[in-house]
């Protein structure tokens, strides 16, 4: 328990103000614009609008630079921020299979319709550290071809599927309401609605390491890359005051479709299950873990033994959230004066009484 | 999605061409809107019918792609409603927070519905607009396309 305290205001001001300073850094360098960050630093920024579940670049530049490229802090600052705007509705589902596509690759097939496009992709690059970037300068126009990317492109799923082999889509039951974190708490059994939305917002570096130990044997999934696409994707709603949809905006989303065996159980023939991620920005990484250990978490569903933590919905949906997971742990900065003194006596008196039988106790020579 | 580009959005029926239009101008720089606006002579008289509300959507995803629905994350929009002197009724949703750029899509909306001031908007605005947005996406796709590879698969042991 930690308890109220006062005192300290003009120490939390200078604090701040010498947090000002060292935001800056030092004076002589130009200060960087949240259009710079939001250019330059974009895969940042995806980060920050992914986790902080609010696609708003401008604002996550804002943040970012705030919270001096704290990922973390930045994400928080976005979930606090809406808080203070009203919901003005739901959108459609958007239609990835339309996505205007600036990457798509598949690990599955090595043809597939209309082609492995690696788009702007940190793979194949070496790693080394280049110097030219440390200068300024113009950069040459990427190459064009005769023809663009098809559009619509055919899904990886829609062919593996056509022999049902892979199993389809789970159809939707309803259109019931559909769990919403921002509205209520989590709760469990988490249907499936749910868990994309804890994992969509979730921790990447958690959910890394989750879907790492799957396929280091904490869960036996055996994926495959099915297919990965990031692009545009149309925004649309339903106006109330005209009583249509309307297209109102492109996001950038990356999806990542996750395959894996399943021997089939009494009433499913083996086939290939599936694990989905969607995740704003450009964020292959975190798309692909959210996969991972969206497939993991519906071991249940699917009648596999539990044995691991990713299978585990308690276990990754309590942890995931890294505004959650950040706000527990550093509250253990907070002032707990009251609680230290209470566990302060009650050692003493431990010590004092193991002393005590020490001093009579018969083996008291011996042990000396 | 609503087809930015002429003769996709097909029979012409009122709803249809408005969608395509609200599709154009929810992409359309403020400053774009701003200038359109001042060429109009008359300048158009309005009045909000509510103020400019910046707000969040909740935007949806399928599980799978295809499957059922989730929430993914909010977005930013702003939206506005106005009434032009002469009747008609415009809203504007828009991504972000600018308000003045949602009331400048509603006022277009609303200018767009009166048979006399279509054809010119349409052409001034729109269509330049369209394809504009039409051309940004080609060259986009033309160099994505640059990118796509073949794989060969080795033969293991060679």
């Amino acid at each position: 328990m930690y308890v109220a305290t006062k005192g300290g205001e003009q120490a939390i001001a200078n604090a701040h103000a010498l947090l000002a300073e060292d935001r800056r850094g030092d004076p002589t360098v130009p200060e960087i614009t949240p259009a710079q960050i939001r250019e330059q630093l974009r895969l940042g920024i995806d980060r920050v609008m992914a986790e902080g579940s609010l696609y708003d670049p401008d604002l996550a530049a804002l943040a970012l630079k705030q919270a001096r490229g704290d990922q973390v802090e930045a994400i928080f600052l976005l979930r606090a921020y809406r808080t203070t705007l009203p919901r003005l509705g739901y959108s459609e589902p958007v239609a990835t299979p339309e996505m205007r596509v600036h990457r798509r690759i598949s690990a599955t097939f090595k043809e597939i319709a209309g082609g492995q496009i690696l788009g702007p992709t940190f793979d194949y690059t070496q790693r080394l550290l280049d110097p030219s970037l440390a200068e300024t300068g113009e950069i040459a126009d990427a190459p064009a071809a005769g023809q663009g990317v098809a559009h619509p492109l055919p899904r990886v799923a829609d062919t593996i599927g056509r022999e049902g082999l892979l199993e389809p889509d789970a159809a939707e039951q309803d259109d019931g309401p559909i769990a919403d974190l921002t509205r209520e708490p989590l709760r469990f059994p988490a249907d499936r609605a749910m868990r994309l939305q804890a994992l969509a917002r979730g921790d990447e570096g958690f959910l890394l390491s989750m879907g790492y130990s799957t396929q280091r044997g904490y869960a036996r999934n055996h994926p495959f890359a099915g297919e990965i696409r990031m692009g545009e994707v149309a925004v649309e709603m339903v106006a109330p005051e005209l009583g249509f949809a309307i297209d109102i905006a492109d996001i950038c989303v990356t999806e990542c479709d996750m395959v894996n065996q399943f021997k089939g159980s009494k009433t499913e023939l083996p086939q290939f299950t599936r694990g989905y991620g969607l995740v704003f920005g450009y964020g292959e990484r975190k798309a692909m873990a959210m996969a991972l250990v969206d497939r993991s978490l519906r071991a249940e569903e699917l009648g596999e033994e539990i044995t691991a933590p990713p299978q585990d919905p308690e276990f990754v949906l309590y942890h995931c959230d890294n505004v959650e997971a950040s706000g527990f742990v550093q509250h253990l900065k907070l002032p707990h004066h009251v609680d230290f003194q209470s566990e302060l006596h009650v050692v003493r008196g431990m010590r004092a009484e193991a002393e005590k039988a020490l001093a009579e106790s018969p083996f008291k020579e011996a042990a000396e | 999605m609503a087809a930015i580009s002429e003769g996709q959005s097909g029979t012409g029926s009122e709803t249809a061409a408005r969608q395509r239009w609200l599709a154009v101008l929810a992409r359309t720089p403020r400053e774009r809107l701003e200038a359109a606006l001042s060429e109009l002579m008359p300048a158009p008289r309005y009045r909000p019918l509510k103020p400019a509300e910046a707000g969040l959507v909740m935007v949806r995803g399928r599980a799978g792609g295809t499957g059922s629905r989730f929430n993914l994350g909010e977005m930013t929009v702003t939206r506005a409603a106005i009434a032009l002197e002469e009747g008609p009724v415009g809203i504007g949703y828009v991504p972000g927070r600018d308000r003045r750029r949602a009331e400048l899509v509603a006022v277009f909306d609303a200018l767009l519905q009166l048979s006399d001031r279509r054809a010119s908007l349409m052409a001034a605005l729109i269509e330049p607009q369209a394809a504009e947005i039409e051309a940004a996406r080609a060259n986009r796709a033309a160099k994505v396309a640059a990118t796509r590879v073949s794989f060969f698969t080795m033969v293991r042991g060679e």
